[in-house]
Formats: structure tokens, C-alpha cells, sequence
């Protein structure tokens, strides 16, 4: 789901590229923030331009959460663009453990070094007068293995080192070990981390962090109190009609607003997942590819595998398109 | 307004938002950032700061309006006789000539001020209101105006039963005034104190209108229970170097340990196999087995579901494809109800499950053990219990119980590795928590 995400920002592109650089300006208010993210493609309520909004003044992260497909990867991603900052983005699993999420000592290039180097030591060490000088000689060259030119840097080091600041999305935080949340705690609320070999490294200009949840589990307090919290929920018609406009343009307004209702109506009914935006959005791509003006029953039977995606789901919906459909084209 | 923010985290603490003071320091930041001008701007920064998950926000909402709802004092009665303005309600004025005056905001501060001193904001129960609202009207010098009216009275002036009826209005304002401090704050702990005994009530004997309430404890519960036994699970994912590979390996370079193994550790994942009584014998007992069950399957993923009564069946399908109440409805349906026959009902569950039962299995089973004085089978129990890692019963009925009638539990005890006991959700919580930690595979 939020890999489609990227895909859906990739195939927007050019439409980013062409954007003109926003002005500082903007951002100084939600409404400001609410146009700006609206210019790159993304329609945020005014809860969610809010939360950026306090993100950038209090400098604190925000957490993401709510159902698999609102846009909570998307708005990462737009934040960047409407930042004009990097986007550093940490995809978290089961397992991942600092030395893929922070720093890695670059193994395999200081044994190399120590190889080439071999022949070396004894011209290094010729000039000692005596034990101790050598020692001495030898403790500098190994003080330049373990610094930052063997130093392997992961996405939370690089978002750091970003010299203008940057957008760092810690995406499926849920997913990650609970040891490894512990382990952000540091980077979250003081925008630094400690390397035993170096020592602790702080962020020139601290990073916007976004940390999305799906809610697997229930994260720990402490995470949860270092960030601000934002809740994406499925949004109402009048929202989602214009999210549809904004991603898929072509689409007549006719068709988007039965499309759109109909979905609405979908999610009334309990069903095991319900079709969140990205869905909506797909659909509705399909639909312009079929040269569709209007909806109809056996339209929506053929397509409604793109909506639903368990077979008990659509068996339950099926009965009921007409209703929804009745439904969606009065309202 | 500082104090304004601190009674209303008070009130959201109240409402089981969980405010820490780092977040209280947050929300006083944010609202410095946004000011109190922007209702809806005032509330999502609020929002974002404090409210930390999707109940918390409902919640959130739900408190700030009824927070952020003191409506103004309604005028009541006769228009003011003096000009407002002139008195000053700097609490040198007394209840009557506040009341004369119709000063509304003067009066509106007095309440406030009086519920502040009585501690209107302690209110526990709803039952707790009309002796609230005595003490802030006595508070507010309601006995001198009594004796003011009294006395005008006397004098036969018509003054009085213009303060009687304007009097009896300030009832009314009181009275709203801690309906809602009461819902504020009451609410939610008596929701607790509720939620705090049904735990501790016999399953049996739950009442139907708690059944929702029970839900959601069971819902949470074997949610609690999912996060710590996935955490067991995911421990001792490290692995160690692998000192004779690594070694042997860097043979090839002259001794230089150019590739490193790490010694991975095979992650056995632990099987569960439920076998749920839901005959007329635990009839009452058998919504919450289920209901446990299918909060369970949500939340461990490899789980074998089976319910018997004089047959079992395998019931995955249905807790997966159902929600809640039509699984168990349907589950019942199909199999429930009907007389006990736990020989029959083991031979169905061997013969469906017996080749999978291995060294990674736990088996629980709910049940009473009351078999009708049919075969026990206690054959196949030995079965099981030589082939499963671990078997778990758990009996809704107390232990004295047991083998009284046509009990076979003592039989079958000594087959399980743990026979326990269980007829409330909290003892059902420790055991089944217990199981996790004991009977489970490490990694």
C-alpha cells in the first residue's frame, strides 16, 4: 500500500519538478501549510496541516497513524517536497537493528587498509626509540580505523548529517523490534546519537521525523510521548472527492462523484478491510482507462476486485452494489 | 487561562487520556504557538499534542467540547434593575444583589469560584451531584439569601418572590453546572470501577447487559497478551559469531577474516492448539471461551481453533471469515448447545489434529470435563499429552467441583501438565499469559 504510495509520487513527478520553490512565508500559518501541500499534490485536512504545523514550530516528530492506504507515507513524502528538503526514509522490519538503521564500521575496507598498510608498520615504527613510543605510534594509527572515513553511514546518521535539515520518514515503525524503539528514543527527542568509537553526533539543523504505524502493536509510552500524534482516518466524501480530482485529474466529475459515494457507502458495511484512499484512487485510475462516464452495476462487479481485496469481502458487498450505487448517485 | 489548561488536563485525565507532564509541557508550548483566538486551531494543536492514539482521540474531543461548552449564565427572570456595570462582581457583592442585578458574569464567576473550594472537580459518581451542588450554593451564600427572603417576605414586599423565583433558577444553573463536571469527570471512573469487578466476576454469572462491556476487556486483553508473547517470540534474533566458519573460511585469505558467519538460530514457531467446550453443561461459560478464542486466533498466528461438544470441529474458518458475534453465534449454531461427550469429541480432534500434534504444540483446553458418563478416552489423552509439548486445561468450574458428578477431571489432570481452575477474566488473563511464557517454545 505505501509503496504504492511512491509509485503514485513518481509518476507525479513532473508535475513536482515544475513546482516553484514554496516561500517560508507559507508556512507560518495552517492555511498556509494546507495550500502549500495542496500545490504538491497532497489535500490534507486541517488537523493533519495542523500537526505539521507543530512539528515545525515545537521541532518535535509526529507520529503517523491509521488505516494501510489514508496517505500516511504520501504526506512524508509531500512534506519533503513542500520543504524542498531531502527525504531520508527508513523502511523498519522485524530485526532491523542499528547497524542497518544508524552506522556500520566499513569491514571489509579497513581490513583491506590494514592489509595494504602491512608493510608499513615497520617502516612506521623504525624511528621509536623505544616500546612506549612505538605503542604510542601505533595507538594514532589505529585511532584512524575507527573514524568517520570508515564509517559506514545508515538513513537516521545521514538524516543527521543533512547540513539543511531533512525529512525522515521512519515508515511501519510498528513492524521494528521493541528494543529498536527504545533505541530511537535518543535521536527522537534530543536529534543525536552516540557512536562508543566516536562519540555523540547531533544534527546541525534537526530533522523533520515522521513515523507512520499501522498498529500491528501498541507502540511504547515512551515513544508515544516524545511525539506528537496525528490520526488519519478515512476521509468524509467532500475530502475524498477532491483527493480523487487532485490524483487523477482526467477523471469527469460526473463518475467521481458516484465513484466516491459508492466507496462511501462500501465502508458503511463491516467488512474485513475496508477500501481506504488508495483504493479509491486505483479504482478510479481503472475506470479512466476504461473510458468510463458513469457507473453501473456490472461495471462495478467487474472492477470490485480492485476495492476489495478478500473474497469474503466482495461475496458480502456484491448483493448490496445496487443500493450503493442508487445511494451514491442521489447524494 | 494558564489555570483554564491546567483544569482541563485534569479533565482529560480524567477521561483516561493519559497526559504525562512532558506532554503538559507540550500542550502549554503548542498553545503558545497557536493562542486561544482559533477555536479549531486551539483544539487539533491540543489534539496533536495530547491525544496519543484513536480512543484517546475520541475521547479528546468528546472533553473539550463538554469543557469548553460553559455556557453563559442564562438570564432568568426580570430584567436587571440596575444598569450593568454598576456592582462589581468582585465578591464583595452578595448572592441577592448579584441576583437583583441579573449579573450573569458575576454570578457565572461566583459558581466557578465555589466549585473550585468545594472541589467540584473530585466528583467520583454521578450520585455524588445534588451534595455537590448543595455545598457550592452554600457556598455561595445561599443561606443569607434565604434569610433575605425571609425576611422581605415578612414585609410582605413583592421583591421576594421575585428572589424566590431567581433562586430557583440558580438551582438549575448549578445543577448543569455539575452535570457537567460529573460528566467530565465521573464518567470514566465509574466505567473503570465497572470494568475492574466484571474482571473479577464469575463468567457464569455475568449479566446480559455487561456482555459488551466484557467484550472489550477480552478484546484488550488478548491484545495485552499478543504484544508480550510476540515479544518473547522475537527475542534471540541476534546471532553469534560463528567462530569455526568464520575461521575456516578465512583460510582462503591467508588468515584474514574477510567474510564473518553469525551462528542464525533456527525460530521454531510455536504451534497452539484450542480445543473449546461449548456444550449445555458450560453453556453460560461458553460465549466468553469463544470470545477469548477468537481474540486470540486475531492475535497469535499459528492457532488451531476446535470446538466440541459431543463432536468437534475445527472452527479456523469461522474465526477468520466472521466478525465476532456471528462466529460465536455461528459456532453455537453448528455444534453448541448439545450433551458433552468428551471421548467422542477427543477422537474427532485426534484424528483432525493428532498428526500435527508435535514438540512445538501446546494444546489448551476449555472445558469442564463433565463427560455424561460417556468413555472418557483417556487413551487418547495420553496421546496427546506424550506427543504436545505442553497440555493446558482450564476448568470454569472451582476446583472443589471437580469429579463431583460426572466429572472425569481428575482423570484427565494427570495428563495435563497444568490442570487449573478458571472462571474469571482475570484469573483467564494470568494463565493464559502464564502458558505463553512457560509452555512456549523460546525462539
Amino acid at each position: 500500500m505505501e509503496d504504492g504510495g511512491l509509485a503514485e509520487r513518481d509518476a507525479r513527478s513532473p508535475g513536482v519538478a515544475g513546482l516553484e520553490g514554496p516561500t517560508a512565508a507559507s508556512l507560518d500559518t495552517v492555511e498556509g501549510i494546507i495550500e502549500g501541500l495542496g500545490g504538491v499534490g497532497y489535500i490534507a485536512s486541517r488537523r493533519i496541516a495542523t500537526a505539521l504545523f507543530m512539528a515545525t514550530h515545537l521541532r518535535k516528530p509526529i507520529l503517523v497513524e491509521g488505516m494501510a492506504g489514508v496517505g500516511k507515507t504520501e504526506l512524508a513524502l509531500c512534506s519533503a517536497a513542500l520543504l524542498g528538503l531531502p527525504l531520508v526514509r527508513l523502511q523498519c522490519y522485524e530485526g532491523l537493528d542499528e547497524s542497518k538503521a544508524l552506522y556500520e564500521w566499513k569491514y571489509g575496507k579497513q581490513l583491506l587498509y590494514t592489509q595494504i598498510l602491512k608493510e608499513h608498520v615497520g617502516a612506521q615504527l623504525a624511528g621509536a626509540a623505544d616500546m612506549a613510543g612505538a605503542m604510542a605510534r601505533l595507538q594514532d594509527v589505529g585511532e584512524a580505523f575507527f573514524s568517520e572515513m570508515f564509517l559506514e553511514p545508515r538513513p537516521l546518521l545521514k538524516a543527521l548529517r543533512e547540513p539543511g535539515g531533512a525529512v525522515l520518514l521512519i515508515d511501519e515503525i510498528d513492524k521494528s523490534d521493541e528494543a529498536f524503539e527504545a533505541f530511537l528514543l535518543e535521536i527522537l527527542s534530543a536529534y543525536q546519537v552516540s557512536i562508543p568509537e566516536i562519540g555523540v553526533i547531533r544534527a546541525t539543523t534537526p530533522p523533520i521525523v515522521f513515523l507512520t504505524s499501522n498498529n500491528m502493536r501498541d507502540l511504547g509510552d515512551a515513544l508515544k510521548r516524545r511525539c506528537l500524534h496525528l490520526h488519519i482516518p478515512l476521509p468524509d466524501r467532500r475530502l475524498e472527492e477532491r483527493i480523487v480530482a487532485s490524483r487523477v485529474p482526467d477523471i469527469v466529475p460526473r463518475l467521481r462523484k458516484e465513484l466516491v459515494g459508492f466507496v462511501q457507502g462500501l465502508r458503511s458495511m463491516e467488512l474485513r478491510k475496508s477500501p481506504s484512499i488508495s483504493e479509491t484512487v486505483d479504482w478510479a485510475r481503472a475506470l479512466v482507462l476504461l473510458h468510463v462516464q458513469s457507473l453501473d452495476a456490472g461495471l462495478v462487479r467487474d472492477t470490485l476486485n480492485l476495492l476489495l481485496k478478500f473474497e469474503q469481502d466482495i461475496a458480502a458487498a456484491e448483493p448490496r452494489i445496487g443500493e450503493f450505487l442508487a445511494h451514491a448517485a442521489h447524494a | 487561562m494558564q489555570r483554564t489548561l491546567e483544569d482541563f488536563l485534569g479533565a482529560l485525565r480524567a477521561s483516561d487520556v493519559r497526559v504525562s507532564p512532558a506532554e503538559a509541557i507540550d500542550a502549554f508550548r503548542a498553545v503558545f504557538e497557536v493562542g486561544y483566538g482559533d477555536r479549531e486551531l486551539f483544539r487539533d494543536a491540543l489534539c496533536v499534542t495530547l491525544a496519543k492514539s484513536a480512543e484517546e482521540i475520541d475521547r479528546f474531543e468528546v472533553c473539550f467540547d463538554i469543557f469548553f461548552a460553559r455556557d453563559e449564565f442564562t438570564r432568568r427572570g426580570a430584567e436587571p434593575a440596575l444598569p450593568p456595570g454598576s456592582p462589581t462582581p468582585d465578591g464583595s457583592a452578595t448572592l441577592a444583589e448579584m441576583l437583583s442585578a441579573g449579573d450573569s458574569a458575576g454570578l457565572a464567576q461566583a459558581m466557578e469560584a465555589s466549585a473550585a473550594r468545594v472541589g467540584a472537580g473530585d466528583i467520583q459518581l454521578r450520585t455524588q451531584r445534588s451534595l455537590i451542588v448543595r455545598r457550592m450554593l452554600d457556598d455561595m451564600g445561599l443561606r443569607a439569601l434565604e434569610a433575605q427572603i425571609g425576611a422581605l417576605r415578612e414585609r410582605g414586599e413583592v421583591e421576594a418572590d421575585r428572589l424566590s423565583e431567581q433562586r430557583a433558577g440558580l438551582f438549575v444553573e448549578a445543577n448543569r453546572f455539575v452535570e457537567r463536571q460529573a460528566r467530565l469527570h465521573a464518567a470514566m471512573t465509574a466505567r473503570r470501577l465497572r470494568e475492574a469487578l466484571l474482571s473479577q466476576q464469575a463468567l457464569t454469572s455475568v449479566e446480559l447487559q455487561d456482555f459488551k462491556a466484557m467484550e472489550s476487556l477480552v478484546r484488550r486483553m488478548a491484545r495485552r497478551l499478543a504484544s508480550r508473547y510476540a515479544r518473547r517470540r522475537r527475542h534471540a534474533r541476534i546471532g553469534r559469531l560463528d567462530v569455526r566458519r568464520t575461521v575456516s573460511r578465512a583460510m582462503v585469505h591467508g588468515g584474514v577474516p574477510f567474510e564473518v558467519f553469525w551462528k542464525s538460530q533456527a525460530i521454531h514457531k510455536p504451534k497452539i492448539a484450542v480445543i473449546c467446550d461449548v456444550s449445555r453443561s458450560v453453556a453460560a461459560a461458553a460465549q466468553f471461551l469463544l470470545l477469548f478464542l477468537y481474540s486470540l486466533n486475531e492475535a497469535v498466528e499459528r492457532l488451531d481453533a476446535f470446538a466440541f461438544s459431543d463432536r468437534a470441529i475445527r472452527v479456523n474458518d469461522v474465526l477468520e471469515a466472521e466478525t465476532m458475534d456471528d462466529a460465536i453465534t455461528l459456532i453455537l449454531a453448528r455444534i453448541g448447545m448439545r450433551p458433552t461427550n468428551y471421548g467422542a469429541a477427543l477422537e474427532d480432534f485426534f484424528a483432525l489434529q493428532g498428526a500435527r500434534l508435535d514438540r512445538r504444540t501446546t494444546v489448551i483446553v476449555l472445558g469442564d470435563g463433565r463427560s455424561n458418563y460417556s468413555d472418557p478416552r483417556l487413551d487418547l489423552m495420553r496421546q496427546i499429552s506424550e506427543r504436545a509439548r505442553a497440555v493446558i486445561w482450564l476448568n470454569p468450574e472451582p476446583e472443589t467441583d471437580w469429579n463431583q458428578g460426572d466429572s472425569r477431571m481428575e482423570s484427565y489432570r494427570r495428563f495435563c501438565t497444568v490442570a487449573k481452575s478458571c472462571n474469571t477474566l482475570r484469573q483467564l488473563e494470568q494463565i493464559i499469559d502464564h502458558v505463553l511464557r512457560t509452555y512456549l517454545p523460546k525462539h
